[in-house]
């Protein structure tokens, strides 16, 4: 039963819950507590001790009765009754012969696996599949192409060549115990299968789960198919949870050995300005203040749509996010992104402001008109666009007023490098303008311009 | 060890917190249980107002121990939570005693020997009696053990979780200038948290983790039952239906269990023998406690009452 909790741990890393060596040894003393005989008591203390949050105890919870509904060996053949004795007498003498492994009848002769599926143990069955799974090491299964080797791997394992040449021998000398055999050898073929589909869910879920976001995360964004779009949302919240996590430690660091004598003069007002307890100078660092101008026309738009989502969820790290949309005029969406859910939200600014054919001037000149108070010292303004003005006046200047109010100018482009400049891009006259231009198409180039922009902070 | 004995221990638990007024489901009782054998912290964590901190006292009540609380806020440092040193006190007493200790080093013919006579005293003013203790430092001097509530741990600062994490794991403190404090009898340590930031994985690591969400409606009436004893059984049984119905709405925050016992006191107050219409937008706001909530909830109400009336004639 240890082996099983030890395998358990492995179950529990590939349903995505962290179990270190010292949150396991925990585990264990508890387990060691409670004792195995009652199931639900099992599965309670395995949830206090392993799971940290609430996701991870829902996790953890599907990935114990998983993990506990053993397949059961399936026998559909029909015994009868009177058959279940005679078959026992054919049994005893031929393991009392196995070992001899002299020259008696054939059927004495025949392997272990065969005398086991013959006798119809179910416990015994199982217990060889488990054996035998870990001797192929089934927990290192990983993705689900490798189930059929897997699944031979078990078989050869639990002796079926041995078990190919009885059926061989028997199929001449027995046709009846032969055809039972087989019967059985299907049943076997099938549990072992349920075996490795449950080890597959068991254990590769974690790497099949990497895989997918791998290459989620560097997949177009502006090209992302539908059914895609939720997975990439929970990826852009493991992104922001990330990038929370990353950035939200304490902002002020003293700077040892500059004393800081008006502080420390006022601190010891009390002793007559003899300086008891000292105070150091503190290097005050900002959060964040983000002003983000999106492009909402056809293009652009699905990628603004997760850049705000990212930005919006980012609440421990950015003190202060205004959020901005623009086609063809510029409204400011901060208050619609943060009533609503990210899909009403979207669906909101894309029928106020979505779709049409974007007017980088015109938007500028709105930005310029309503909301140049929003900009201070310490504000990095991130304008999201393909640059593509359609011929209209791009109005660079308003863009350089921009630059010089704010801390920082970035501009992330969903286009290639290449793209800029052809055609009606505008790019390289707003680029004189921005501290930082990037190419922004995926969610990897998402995570790594925010977070960069938030690292200037610190 | 017995077959039996974890299941039977740990119902032993459950009928003991029952017998402070604690009704608690199985997944509580086991986390009680196993902090006491494996001498962890338990970090609740949950919805306000569903009993996170009457289970620390639920749990010191039953086991005849002192309850000490420590409210975590923002701001919260060691000097606040651990010790303190009565530098008023240490004062004081180098006046008073300055007499004494100039008797004392008048023996001394040199600098250096009344430097060194001063070292011995030195010590004297940096001792246990000078030590202020706060509740962490009073919880480990417990000499029979004590229950530590420390409530809301998401409210504190970061740094603050870092300095729970030596008594945490071993009980015990380091104070520089007196050594390492040790626990006489290792404390029963609960705490709480709202969720309000996450905490860090290094103090999740340490406890267990105990999820306390909304209870089912038959745990729930049972904690009425045994918190509001005056109520009758049908409106007991159609107040929590009504209860958990309300709770299927998209509220900004939602009635929770010290919601559903004000509630049932209101409607014994009020001498009502079974929810209506009218008694219940009368009594709606002991409920709901934001405006926006209450007028989400008026036009269901009617539907709710029935609902919760039909399982009740089911249930």
């Amino acid at each position: 039963m240890r082996e099983n909790i030890h395998r358990f741990f492995r179950a529990a890393r590939g349903a995505g819950v962290h179990v270190s060596p010292a949150e396991s040894i925990d585990a264990m003393r508890a387990v060691a507590q409670v004792g195995f005989s009652d199931r639900t008591i099992l599965r309670d203390t395995l949830l206090l001790t392993l799971a940290k949050s609430q996701d991870e105890k829902l996790a953890l919870g599907d990935c114990f009765d998983l993990f506990f509904s053993q397949p059961e060996p399936r026998q559909e053949q029909p015994e009868g009754a009177d058959e279940d004795p005679s078959q026992d007498t054919d049994q005893a003498p031929s393991s009392a012969a196995a070992g001899d492994a002299g020259g008696g009848s054939p059927q004495e002769e025949l392997g272990p696996l065969a005398q086991m599926l013959l006798s119809q143990d179910r416990n015994a069955t199982a217990a060889a599949i488990a054996s035998a799974a870990g001797a192929a090491s089934l927990s290192d299964i990983r993705y689900s192409t490798q189930r059929g080797i897997f699944s031979s791997r078990i078989l050869d394992a639990m002796g079926l060549q041995r078990l190919r040449d009885d059926l061989d021998q028997l199929t001449a000398t027995n046709p009846a115990l032969a055809e039972r055999l087989r019967a059985a050898l299907d049943a076997l073929r099938e549990a072992v299968r349920d075996t490795v589909s449950q080890g597959l869910a068991l254990y590769a879920r974690e790497e099949a789960e990497n895989l997918r976001n791998d290459i989620l995360r560097n997949a177009p964004l502006a090209r992302i198919e539908r059914r895609q779009v939720a997975e990439m949302r929970a990826l852009i919240h493991q992104i922001a949870r990330r990038l929370r996590e990353r950035y939200s430690k304490p902002r002020k660091r003293q700077r040892r050995g500059h004393l800081d004598v008006r502080r420390t003069l006022r601190r010891n007002a009390a002793w007559g300005g003899v300086p008891f307890l000292t105070a150091w100078k503190r290097k005050h660092r900002d959060r964040p203040k983000i002003v983000a101008l999106c492009d909402v026309s056809g293009s652009v738009a699905q990628v603004s749509d997760f850049f705000l989502l990212l930005i919006h969820s980012l609440h421990e790290v950015v003190d202060d996010v205004r959020s901005f949309a623009f086609s063809s005029h510029l409204i400011e969406v901060s208050d619609i992104l943060e009533a609503k859910s990210p899909e009403e939200a979207m669906a909101e600014i894309m029928s106020k402001v979505g779709f049409g054919s974007s007017d980088y001037g015109s938007s500028l000149v709105d930005f310029e008109k309503d909301f140049m108070s929003a900009l201070t010292p310490q504000t990095t303004v991130i304008v999201l666009g393909d640059a593509r003005s359609n011929n209209l006046d791009p109005r660079a200047d308003i863009l350089r007023r921009i630059s010089e109010r704010s801390k920082r100018l970035v501009w992330l482009n969903p286009e290639g490098r290449l793209a800029w400049g052809f055609g009606d891009s505008e790019m390289p006259r707003y680029a004189t303008f921005c501290s930082v231009v990037r190419q922004c198409a995926t969610a990897q180039q998402l995570e790594r311009a925010v977070s960069d922009i938030v690292a200037t902070y610190q | 060890m017995a077959e039996q004995k974890p299941s039977t221990a740990i119902e032993a638990v459950e009928s003991g917190l029952a017998a402070q007024g604690y009704i608690a489901s199985r997944q509580i009782a086991t986390a009680v249980y196993l902090s006491q054998q494996i001498e962890k912290p338990i970090l609740v964590e949950g919805p306000a107002g569903v009993g996170k901190t009457e289970l620390a006292k639920a749990i010191a009540a039953w086991r005849g121990m002192k309850m000490i609380r420590l409210q975590c806020y923002e701001g919260l440092d060691e000097a606040k939570a651990l010790y303190e040193w009565k530098y008023a006190k240490q004062l004081l007493y180098t006046q008073i005693l300055k007499d004494k200790l100039g008797e004392v080093l008048g023996g001394a013919q040199t600098l250096h020997a009344a430097l060194d006579q001063l070292h011995d005293f030195g010590d004297v003013f940096f001792s246990k009696e000078f030590v202020e203790p706060r509740p962490l430092l009073q919880a480990l001097e417990q000499p029979g053990g004590c229950v530590l509530l420390i409530d809301e741990i998401d409210k504190s600062d970061a740094e603050f979780e870092s300095l729970l994490l030596e008594i945490l794991s071993d009980f015990q403190v380091t104070i520089p200038e007196l050594g390492t404090v040790s626990a006489i009898t290792p404390p029963t340590v609960i705490l709480t948290s709202n969720s309000e930031r996450d905490l860090g994985d290094a103090l999740k690591r340490r406890c267990l983790h105990l999820h306390i969400g909304f209870p089912e409606q038959r745990l729930e009436e049972r904690i009425v039952e045994s918190r509001v004893p005056g109520i009758s059984q049908t409106l007991r049984r159609q107040m929590v239906g009504f209860i958990h119905e309300i709770r299927s709405l998209d509220l900004k925050k939602l009635p929770s269990v010290s919601e559903t016992i004000d509630w049932a006191r209101v409607l014994v107050l009020l001498q009502a023998s079974e929810l209506d219409t009218e008694i219940v937008k009368d009594t709606l706001n002991v409920l709901l406690k934001y405006e926006a909530d209450i007028e989400a909830a008026q036009p269901q109400i009617t539907t709710f009452i029935a609902k919760a009336a039909r399982s009740n004639v089911f249930g």
